[in-house]
């Protein structure tokens, strides 16, 4: 991991890796999402819940990933603060967007599976109001780093933030233990195996896949995006001097 | 321990005279109480019901009332600068900030809140729950709120920015103390969430500190 690690560090390796890694694991999201979604739509209706359980294929891994990318910034923001990498920086500030819309696309399928399910577009239940705080992070951290006009300490108050908001995200995972109000429990990785059935099962891992790997894709790129322009800054205050 | 002394009386100070204190915040906090019958209409039963999360709340926004005067002004006039190179580890001088701020109006925000509650309509009882809640959950509020104060140094519209930086970390305090206060007036048993509640605030008593002093560090150098 630390020797994984130790090679991307090197932002010319980076740069070779991520230009054929990135397309890669876009093709491999999009083959992904082509057979999660087919199962997906063919799978039988629920028995509750009727055609709506098919929003879950969509709505699951954007929560998951939603949490997933907070965890990648929270440890990129740490790699950044402790050992001054300056890709680590660059990566935090690439995922976060990412990992905003993920939540918010969680925060909206949510909603419109309540609509029909629980009679009400938005029920103030602990896990929906802790991803939305999750979402509030994600503004928060996007909001200081624009508001700091020195891009260095920008990205170092940026990185303290995401650390202390990394507290919060144990607080999104055992909030359903803490509150068990109106959301159902866990099911995928509910105590004594899973407990939904295999036709929903295969459809959610397969989407789930897909998601990581768009995830994957999307930062790369993103972070290939991330040190072309630094190295334009840097290239064009060499000409200005 | 001396100087530990004259720092808190010193931030004490700021955050009482020249304009802050309770004049501002009780004066915000009053205010912000009467809206809520204006808006939601005077009806002694339905306030009663949503009183002391009325009370709560407002609690939770008058505490990000005087966090821009805890770092700012040291920021700018150079104060904070000679701070970090005293004998006094900086992490010790924004716990003791904090601690100050909370003293000169978090304390005195605890007795208007049951005053608050009972105004519109909550039970007296809940009176002594409510002062608890508040001074657990001021402490909260002021060593989460100085992390935000202290990361949104340097910022244009700083005070903005600490508010959205720092909502979101109220969420729990607030959610522990508004399920206390529920339990209690359902007469159910309201000790876990007023323990979780002194747990958050342990919590940020001890790891705040440390944060704040990183970004102080950060916007110094």
């Amino acid at each position: 991991m630390t020797q994984a690690l130790a090679f991307l560090y090197n932002p010319h390796r980076f740069m070779a890796f991520s230009a054929w890694a990135a397309p890669l694991l876009g093709a491999l999201a999009l083959a992904l999402a082509a057979a999660g979604l087919w199962l997906g739509f063919t799978a039988p209706e629920d028995y509750q819940q009727g055609d709506t359980v098919r929003i879950m294929f969509i709505h699951v891994p954007a929560a998951w990933l939603g949490l997933f990318v907070y965890v990648c910034l929270g440890g990129a923001s740490f790699l950044s603060l402790v050992f001054r990498q300056a890709l680590a920086d660059a990566a935090a500030r690439a995922a976060a967007p990412i990992g905003a819309v993920f939540t918010a696309l969680a925060l909206a399928t949510g909603s419109l599976w309540g609509k029909p399910m629980w009679g009400a577009w938005w029920v103030w239940d602990a896990r929906l109001t802790s991803v939305l705080v999750l979402f509030l992070f994600y503004v928060a951290y996007m909001a200081l780093r624009a508001a700091l006009d020195d891009e260095a300490k920008g990205a170092r108050a940026a990185a303290i933030l995401a650390l202390v908001g990394l507290v919060n995200v144990p607080v999104v995972h055992w909030s359903v233990e803490w509150w068990n109000t109106l959301h159902q429990g866990r099911t995928v990785f509910a105590a004594g195996g899973s407990r939904a059935a295999t036709v929903f099962l295969i459809p959610l891992l397969l989407m789930s896949l897909s998601y990581m790997a768009a995830f994957g894709a999307l930062w790369l790129v993103r972070i290939r995006g991330e040190v072309w322009r630094r190295r334009a800054a840097a290239a064009e205050a060499r000409l200005a001097r | 321990m001396s100087a530990a002394l004259q720092l808190l009386r010193r931030e004490m100070a700021i955050a009482w005279g020249r304009g802050g204190g309770l004049m501002v915040t009780g004066g915000f906090f009053a205010g912000a109480t009467l809206l809520l019958p204006l808006a939601s209409g005077p009806e002694p039963e339905r306030l009663a019901q949503i009183a002391p999360g009325a009370a709560w709340t407002v609690l939770a926004l008058s505490a990000l009332l005087g966090l821009e005067r805890l770092f700012e002004r040291d920021y700018e006039d150079g104060a904070l600068d000679l701070m970090a190179h005293a004998a006094l580890p900086l992490e010790f001088t924004c716990a003791l900030k904090c601690l100050g701020h909370w003293l000169a109006t978090g304390a005195p925000l605890a007795l208007l809140a049951p005053l608050a509650a009972i105004a519109l309509g909550a039970s007296p009882a809940l009176a002594p729950l409510l002062f608890a809640c508040a001074l657990a959950g001021g402490l909260a509020f002021a060593f989460t709120g100085g992390i935000g104060a202290a990361l949104s140094l340097g910022a244009r519209r700083g005070g903005l920015l600490t508010a959205v930086i720092v909502l979101p970390l109220f969420v729990p305090p607030v959610i522990f103390g508004g399920g206390a206060l529920d339990a209690f007036t359902a007469g159910l048993p309201w000790r876990a969430g007023f323990a979780l509640l002194g747990a958050y605030a342990a919590a940020a008593v001890a790891l705040g500190p440390l944060a704040m002093a990183a970004a102080c560090r950060n916007a110094l150098s």
